[in-house]
This record gives structure tokens, C-alpha cells and sequence, in this order.
């Protein structure tokens, strides 16, 4: 879609103004129902937009991204623009400094709409617990979009933008993307600088893209990676342009299906997945079955790392340096000996009023089990075990290069489903957490439909592939799209 | 179980103000969720190192220059109370 957009603005065909404006009236028109946008950035995508054209009208050359209007998630920090994470703490907050994928795409010459709803700091499996107001799934308003990119996925499926940026920790950009019937991919861990990201949990947290093909992914990833010195974590810049991977051939590749994990799903995801394993062997990859013994403990390894690394990453919110500061309401039930009463209080009102429930629930798991006595029960053994996840992938990649499961258990469910029972929302998870517990990077693809109660819903498979072979998973994505049934 | 006394003294690590009716709650949540990761246990993780970065990068260096950040303006306007060019808080002392 980037490409044949990129042809009508170099032919004139179309402006990037008039381009940037038809998406703006198409925000005006949708999102009243669909509440995506946190934040409209009209006045920098105009801008941005004419000069691009003026570029365009000197006869310069442009770049594939120029002129092309994408959005960000509100997690993710522009300059000057107010950023939320979806969380009332940060409700008067405005970012000092751009993000680095930020900077490299206004580089690069994108233009940027505006800032997508999600879950409270990427908390959450349905954009549900933003505390602006979920986001609905526009398959079926009725159903969440899935999170907790929830509205980065909702713009693109929705023609208000034509990509999007979302962040995945756990798999908040692939399980959207499978409830909204878009391409999803969590990069390796490192492949895309952090820089500018609220840190949730820092050892899972990747920034990727959300588009309506293989390729506008491909597009966007070969801008956003990189290594860069305000993320030690980044890995080196191997200069890749995913885009040139895309052949479509993948004749001969081996393609691991995981042993039990198409038992016990939902029917609709299932008869998908058959599907989609057909439609591979067709195309003639190699459809080998391989065991990773140890996944089943990724999430529960999962919901002891990723709370210790919040409650650690989310202690900045008290109120001091910026965002709301609440104090004096009385709330403080609880009165350390030792610390002044004034300033203990500023902390515990304004992480008491500002912080949602779901938040405070990880804050507090993560700082019991970092807390004297448990560490080694508790995050020790996470990361011992994390280790024995990662060696069953080492080994399951000797034998296959890229492994096939579903991305999520279900379609999308019913806005307030799942909202009671905070372990049910976790099992949301279940397909993709592993991923960022090892590092891989990995793909979520439009597989088909499934028909639930008169409405057709998405729903999508993962692929995860090799360390840093994000051209691989882009190019059997893009097979999949080509390639009729 | 985790006990209510837990939670608040969890609570008061974390610094989180909480009515006892949320102290309720999350007595009853974190033991759940506590119940669920419990399963851990059954691993055998003897002679297992523990993941440090998990695609094994090694240490990124970069010099240690001082760079200036240009938007002061735009951090000291965040501050939730301002005097004199400097963030006001409650007293310490």
C-alpha cells in the first residue's frame, strides 16, 4: 500500500496534503464510534505534509515513506506533543523530546496524524484499561480491538491511517493485529531502539509496526532499526532493507508446528490454522512438527519478570518532576516510620488516584516478588527458567526456520468479558508472550475469517522466526498474502 | 494467601495509597495470581544461569561527552509546581 502511494504522489496523482486531508476526514467521520486517537497532531502533519509536496514540486527526489500518513502509539514520545500511555497520571503531560523511531521516521519524511489509544502504560490485552475510554473493534463495535496496541491496529484497519507504530512487550502488537485482520510484527529484541518508549518491562519491551501488508511492515522496519547510543540494549545496524527480501519464494523452507498447541483452541482459530498449514505445504514449505518442552511455563516465567520490571520502571510516576500530582485527599492508609508525612504523601495520593487498577495490580506483584526473601523464589527462577525456554528454541531452530502457532487463542471478545478476572485476560497471551520471553521476532498474519454471532472476525497465526531474521518471517508473510488460496 | 497486613505493607513499599476495600481486592488477586505462577516450582533449574540479556549483546560503549538537551523550557513546564525556575516539592526535613 506505501509503495502504490509513494507512485501516486512522485506522478502527481495525488498531493501529500490532499492525501494527509482525506485521512483527517476520514478520522472526523470514524473515530467519533471507534475512539483510536488519543490525540489529532493536525497542524504537524499539514506541515510536514506541505513540504514534502514542495519537495515533490522542485522535482527532488522523495523517499518510499515521504509524504505518507502513519500514527503513533500514545506510549511512544513526540516532541511537543502530549503523551498519555493511556494513563491519567500523564494527563497534562507533553513530551520534551521525540522518540528515536520518531525521529527517524520524521527523517525520513512520514507524516504523523496523531497519538493511538492503548492499555494504561501497555497493560492489558483489549485497550480496555485505558483510562480515556476503550477502543472498539471495527469488525464489530461490540468486541475490543485486542491490546495493547489496540489503537494503532483500529487506524490502520480503518483506513485513518496508512501504518501505525505500536509497542509489544507481551504481545500487544500481534494480538490487536490478529483481532483487527492486519500484519503485526514484534522485531527481535534490540532491532528497534527503546529510546523514547515509556519502559514498561525493559527486558521484553520492542517498538514495531502495524500495516495492512508484509511489505508496508518490511518498509517501515527497515526505517525504525537501528543501533543507537541512547538504548545500550539496541543491537548493531545491520543495514538491512527488509523490503528487497520480499520474493515470495519459499520453497523448501521448514516450518515447526509446536506439539499441543492446535489441542483445546477455539474451532473458528483452529480451522483457521489448518488452513493456513495447508496453504504453506502448497506453497511448498515443509511443515515439520517439533516440541519446546519448556513453553509452557513462559507465562507464568512471564507474569514474574515482566511485574518486578514495572513496578521498578513505573516508580518515576509519584507525582514529583512532571505528570499529575495528587495529595492531601487523606488516602494514605499506611504511614512509614522515618519519612516526612507531607512528602509521603504526594506520593502515595498521587500513584493512589492516578494509577489504574490493573497497573497497581502488577506494581504490587512485582515489588513482592522483588521484595526481601523472595527474590530468589521468585525472579531468580523466572530468569533460570526463561533460560531453559530459550534453549528449547535454540534447539527447535536447528531442525526448522520459522515456527507457525496461533497468535491468539480466540477472536475477538466482548467488550467487558474478561475484565473481572485479571488471570483470564493473562491466558490472552498464551502464543505470544514466548516470543519476547526469547527475544525472537515474530509476525502476526491475517489467517481468515471466522463468523461469530453474524460478524466476520479476523483472526491471525504468528510466525516466529530466528534471532534477527526478520526477512525471513517478512518474506513467508508475504508469501501467504500474495498467494491465492 | 496473601494477608491484608501483606498488601499494605506491600502497598506502603511501592507507595501506593489504598482503601481497605482495594486491600481486599488485591489480597485476593495477587494470591491468585501468585497460586498461577507457583507452577515454576516444579522446574528443575539446578545449574541453570539466569537470563541476563537475552539475545547475549555485549556491552555497547559510547564516549562519555556531555551533550546539551536544548528544550529546557519544555521540562521545567511539566513540573506539577514551579518556583523560581525550580520544582517545588513538600518539605523533606
Amino acid at each position: 500500500m506505501i509503495k502504490e502511494l509513494h507512485e501516486k504522489l512522485i506522478s502527481g496523482e495525488i498531493t501529500s496534503v490532499q492525501l494527509t486531508q482525506q485521512y483527517f476526514d476520514m478520522i472526523s467521520q470514524k473515530d467519533a464510534d471507534l475512539h483510536a486517537y488519543l490525540t489529532l497532531t493536525k497542524e504537524l502533519a499539514l506541515e510536514q505534509a506541505k513540504k514534502v509536496d514542495e519537495k515533490i514540486s522542485r522535482g527532488e527526489e522523495i523517499g518510499i515513506i515521504e509524504g505518507i500518513p502513519g500514527a503513533i502509539k500514545d506510549n511512544i514520545c513526540i516532541e511537543n506533543i502530549r503523551a498519555t500511555a493511556g494513563s491519567k497520571i500523564l494527563d497534562n503531560y507533553i513530551a520534551p523530546y521525540d522518540a528515536t523511531v520518531v525521529e527517524k521516521l520524521r527523517e525520513a519524511g512520514a507524516i504523523i496524524l496523531g497519538k493511538t489509544n492503548c492499555d494504561e502504560f501497555a497493560m492489558g490485552s483489549s485497550t480496555e484499561n485505558s483510562a480515556y475510554g476503550a477502543t472498539k473493534n471495527p469488525h464489530d463495535e461490540k468486541r475490543v480491538p485486542g491490546g495493547s496496541s489496540g489503537g494503532s491496529a483500529v487506524v490502520v484497519a480503518s483506513d485513518m491511517a496508512v501504518w501505525a507504530l505500536g509497542s509489544d512487550t507481551g504481545g500487544s502488537i500481534r494480538q490487536p493485529a490478529s483481532f483487527c485482520g492486519m500484519i503485526g510484527l514484534k522485531p527481535t529484541y534490540g532491532r528497534v531502539s527503546r529510546s523514547g518508549l515509556m519502559a514498561m518491562a525493559s527486558s521484553f519491551d520492542q517498538i514495531g509496526p502495524m500495516t495492512k501488508t508484509a511489505e508496508d511492515a518490511a518498509i517501515i522496519l527497515s526505517i525504525i532499526s537501528d543501533h543507537d547510543e541512547m538504548d545500550a540494549t539496541s543491537a548493531s545496524n545491520f543495514g538491512k532493507k527488509y523490503e528487497d527480501y520480499l520474493t515470495g519464494e519459499i520453497k523448501g523452507k521448514k516450518i515447526g508446528i509446536v506439539k499441543g498447541y492446535l489441542e483445546g483452541l477455539d474451532a473458528g482459530v483452529k480451522k483457521v490454522m489448518e488452513s493456513v498449514i495447508e496453504k504453506y505445504e502448497k506453497l511448498g514449505a515443509e511443515i515439520l512438527e517439533i516440541e519446546l518442552p519448556n513453553a509452557k511455563y513462559a507465562l507464568p516465567t512471564y507474569y514474574i519478570i515482566q511485574p518486578c520490571e514495572v513496578s521498578s520502571n513505573l516508580a518515576r510516576f509519584d507525582g514529583i518532576k512532571y505528570g499529575m500530582r495528587a495529595d492531601d485527599r487523606k488516602n494514605s492508609n499506611y504511614n512509614p516510620e522515618g519519612l516526612p508525612k507531607n512528602l509521603l504523601e504526594t506520593y502515595l495520593d498521587t500513584r493512589a488516584y492516578e494509577l489504574g487498577a490493573e497497573v497497581k495490580r502488577r506494581i504490587m506483584l512485582g515489588t513482592y516478588a522483588l521484595s526481601s526473601g523472595y527474590y530468589d523464589a521468585y525472579y531468580l527462577r523466572a530468569q533460570k527458567v526463561r533460560t531453559l525456554i530459550k534453549q528449547d528454541f535454540e534447539k527447535a531452530f536447528e531442525k526448522v526456520d520459522l515456527i507457525l502457532t496461533p497468535t491468539a487463542p480466540t477472536p475477538a471478545f466482548k467488550i467487558g468479558e474478561n475484565t473481572n478476572d485479571p488471570l483470564q485476560m493473562y491466558l490472552e497471551d498464551i502464543f505470544t508472550i514466548t516470543a519476547n520471553i526469547v527475544g525472537v521476532p515474530a509476525i502476526s498474519v491475517p489467517g481468515g475469517n471466522v463468523e461469530v454471532d453474524g460478524k466476520q472476525l479476523p483472526v491471525g497465526f504468528q510466525l516466529m522466526g530466528k534471532w534477527f531474521d526478520e526477512e525471513n518471517l517478512l518474506n513467508t508473510a508475504h508469501a501467504f498474502e500474495i498467494h491465492p488460496m | 494467601m496473601i494477608s491484608k497486613d501483606e498488601v499494605k505493607h506491600i502497598a506502603g513499599l511501592a507507595r501506593i495509597g489504598m482503601s481497605e476495600k482495594e486491600i481486599e481486592k488485591f489480597s485476593k488477586d495477587l494470591s491468585s495470581i501468585l497460586d498461577f505462577v507457583e507452577q515454576l516450582k516444579e522446574v528443575d533449574v539446578s545449574g541453570v544461569e539466569p537470563t541476563a540479556h537475552i539475545t547475549g549483546l555485549e556491552n555497547k560503549y559510547r564516549e562519555d561527552k556531555f551533550r546539551e538537551f536544548e528544550n529546557i523550557d519544555g521540562i521545567k513546564k511539566l513540573f506539577p509546581e514551579e518556583k523560581n525556575g525550580y520544582d517545588k516539592v513538600k518539605s523533606v526535613l
